[in-house]
């Protein structure tokens, strides 16, 4: 660590440090609730106006709207928030952030430190309990180490594998009468912590060397690619080649949808094409995906039977996890990418052009069988896929897209087709109801004039509908798209294909809200879409208030399904296509 | 397969759970464990016994490697190394029974720290193997108590953990 001589240092208080940290750390804006043990800091942020702080609702969606923000930016979101029930709150957001790997800084208050271990009035452990879902944490013992602690947690959250850290802070800490010299560290180096980067060469030449020789390859990229900023290079490594590449839910936009190359998302929801190009291919490059079992489909024992596998990842432990890689590469994706791309350009062997051809030919029959063509619309019922094309078609395709977690978040990864990294913003790990408003929010901060719509079910809806109210105070013109399918449709398809059609809790139609009335008083605009024919001038009505927040009602077929669908404990190979059909 | 893995790691607060939480969050076992401070104040450092396949245990050491805490570790099993560990035991002797326990002590070069009338209190450092063995020798007598470290070690010959 280096530092400024401390002699000319400003004498500030904890709570003045840690915004100076903040705004030194570059940070532009915070999402955040405030308490009693925060309320120094609070005072600290009235006091200044360069890091903007963003009042949310509800402290899940103060960590949603920052990862959201994260994501879209690749910057770290920050939170803060309380002790006790604010920190708690903030737990399934950094548990969100953690499973996707999101740079979060948490900042959560804490009681004073000699009243902490007493049961205090808000007293949590706050470390102890996000310590199984942060990359790390860090509790503030006096005032004079918050800006050492803010460095860390950034230099931490950002770098490697990214992930939420939590600093957490004693209120007596921040306590305005107590001032010590501010110093902010320009560097931070850490013995016990340092980032993989280039990887190994001998391991890229024989990667690059199995590449060249497969005969039936395929690439398979993830949200690593996305977030260590390597969509780029695996573009241009996948055009040098011209090899078949399929995308993660995470990783979706890491490839361009829209070219021939891309053979759509892989996995429990991926097409019949890229599930079927996995299980027959020969080689398989893996990109900063992990092997998650919604990929693998549970049994991996099963998985790509005939592959050899390279696998590259900045993190040692997600390699030869699940799935064993035949040639491991630890290092950042985006390095170990121009790596390959120069050594492919290096050296003599070619993909061998026929035999590539055989392999082409082979996935375009795979292809015909068209896996995600729409049913037709039945008793005037409108699909929800349908409202997902019609809503790339009038963003461009180039919106930020937030999802929840059901069958409208798969509609929206299998139809809206992602060209560009960060457009597409899912919670995919943890399968988190209620990220997407509050995710669109961190979007929208982080992009003010870009388009922000958030691709939603009502059951999930309802889990964060209360930043509607963060919404109109900050004047947000987020496009809520809500396929409504009066259920938890997700559940209920489940329920259909393995239950016997016994809807246990997941249906509840009778008693949804009137959504148009209840965005109407949240002082926003309320659309609602009932008929296929309304579905166009609706829509554009919706995207044409460009400055208003709209909610789009939109009544869909309650009886679709999510298709293909992996076939449980089966290969990739094995799927149903549609309630009549499996492979 | 049984595995000692010694572990470096910042000595602050949180260090040790981060480690121990790490093996239930991840469904591994820990047999034993010891941790204490080092020469240098900065560190501690932890042995524990763990056991699995060769996947598992490279499973483990990439993910305590993950640990911002950890600064440096290894596998002593990999190598030639010793281990030793201490058992503190509290048995019942009277009569006959005395002589024959302080003559099993002095097979396995143990000491009597504390006795009385009835009992005798025996200190016994050695390898997890050698105090069982100690175990079994004397599994006539009733043992009143038994207070183990947990294994220890370090690497043979010039081979250090260190930074
Ligand atoms: C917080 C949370 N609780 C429960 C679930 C389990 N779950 C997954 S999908 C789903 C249904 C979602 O319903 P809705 O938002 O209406 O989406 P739909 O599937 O109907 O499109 C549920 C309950 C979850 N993912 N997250
Ligand atoms: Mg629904």
């Amino acid at each position: 660590m280096t530092g400024e001589r401390t002699e000319q240092a400003e004498l500030l208080s904890g709570g003045e440090m840690l915004i100076r940290a903040l705004r030194d750390e570059g940070v532009k804006i915070i999402f955040g609730y405030p308490g009693g043990a925060v309320l120094h800091i609070y005072d600290a942020i009235f006091h200044q106006d360069h890091v903007e702080h963003i009042l949310v609702r509800h402290e899940q969606a103060a960590t949603h709207a920052a990862d959201g923000y994260a994501r879209a930016t690749g910057k770290a979101g920050v939170v803060l928030v309380t002790s006790g029930p604010g920190a708690t709150n903030a737990i399934t957001g950094i548990a969100t952030a953690y499973m996707d790997s999101v740079p979060l800084v948490v900042i959560s208050g804490q009681v004073e430190s000699r009243m902490v271990g007493t049961d205090a009035f808000q007293e949590t452990d706050m470390v102890g309990i996000s310590r199984p879902i942060v990359k790390h944490s860090f509790i503030a013992r006096n005032a004079a180490e918050i800006p050492l602690l803010v460095k860390k947690a950034f230099h931490i959250a950002t770098t490697g594998r990214p992930g939420p850290v939590v600093i957490d802070i004693p209120k007596d800490t921040t306590d305005p009468r107590v001032k010590a010299p501010y110093v902010y560290p320009s560097e931070i180096s850490m013995r016990s912590y340092s980032a993989p980067e280039k990887g190994h060469p001998g391991q890229i030449r024989k990667a690059v060397d199995a590449l060249l020789h497969a005969k039936r390859p395929m690439l398979y990229s993830g949200g690593g690619v996305i977030q260590g900023n390597a969509a780029e290079a695996v573009t241009r490594l996948a055009r040098l080649l011209g090899y078949p590449i399929t995308n993660t839910l995470m990783g979706l936009g890491g490839f361009p949808a829209s070219d021939p190359q891309f053979v759509g998302m892989l996995g429990m929801h991926g097409t019949y094409e890229a599930n079927m190009a996995m299980h027959y291919c020969d080689v398989l490059l893996c990109a900063g995906a992990r092997f998650d079992d919604r990929v693998t489909n549970s049994d991996v024992k099963k998985f790509c039977p005939d592959a050899t596998v390279v696998h590259i990842d900045i993190d040692p432990a997600s390699i030869s996890k699940t799935v064993t890689a035949d040639i491991p590469i630890v290092g950042a994706v985006a390095s170990v990418f121009e790596d390959m791309i120069a050594e492919i350009e290096r050296s003599k062997a070619k993909p061998d052009a026929d035999t590539l051809k055989i392999w082409w030919d082979q996935i375009n029959r795979w292809r015909e069988k068209d896996s995600l063509r729409i049913p037709e619309p039945e008793n005037g019922l409108i699909k929800p896929q349908q409202v997902v094309k019609l809503v790339h078609e009038m963003t461009g395709g180039d919106a930020y897209v937030s999802s929840d977690v059901g069958q409208h978040q798969m509609f929206a990864a299998q139809y809206y087709g992602f060209d560009r990294p960060r457009r597409w913003i899912n919670s995919g790990g943890l399968g988190t109801m209620g990220f997407g408003l509050p995710a669109a929010m961190g979007a929208q901060f982080a992009f003010p004039d870009a388009v922000s719509v958030c691709i939603t079910g009502e059951g999930s809806f309802l889990m964060n509908m209360q930043e509607f109210a963060t919404c109109m105070q900050y004047q947000l013109p987020i496009k809520v798209i809500c396929l409504n399918n009066q259920a938890l449709g997700m559940v209920k398809q489940w329920q259909d294909m393995q239950y016997g059609g016994r809807y246990s809790h997941s249906t509840y139609a009778e008693s949804l809200p009137d959504f148009v009335k209840l965005t109407e008083s949240f002082g926003h605009v309320g659309i609602r879409i009932s008929r296929p024919e309304e579905l166009r001038d609706k829509l554009t009505e919706c995207f044409a208030l460009k400055d208003r927040l709209v909610f789009v009602d939109v009544l869909v077929d309650p009886d679709e399904h999510v298709y293909p669908m992996a076939i449980k404990g089966g290969a990739m190979k094995d799927m149903i296509l549609s309630k009549t059909e499996r492979t | 397969m049984r595995r000692i893995i010694s572990i470096l790691m910042e000595n602050e607060p949180g260090a040790l759970s981060r480690v121990v939480g790490l093996f239930s969050q991840r469904n591994y076992n820990i047999d034993s464990l010891t941790v204490a401070p080092t020469e240098d104040q900065s560190l501690s450092r932890l042995t524990l016994i763990t056991s699995g396949d060769e996947a598992r245990i490279e499973q483990i050491t990439k993910h305590l490697n993950r640990i911002i805490d950890v600064v440096k570790l290894v596998d002593l099993t990999g190598g030639a190394h010793i281990e030793r560990e201490l058992m503190l035991i509290k048995l019942k002797a009277t009569g006959a029974r005395r002589a024959e326990v302080l003559r099993t002590v002095e097979i396995f070069r143990g000491q009597v720290v504390d006795q009385t009338d009835s009992t005798y209190s025996i200190q016994l450092t050695g390898t997890s193997e050698k105090l069982d063995g100690f175990l079994a020798a004397i599994s006539d007598c009733k043992v009143l108590e038994v207070a183990r470290t947990g294994v220890t070690g370090i690497s043979r010959g010039t081979k250090v953990l260190a930074i």
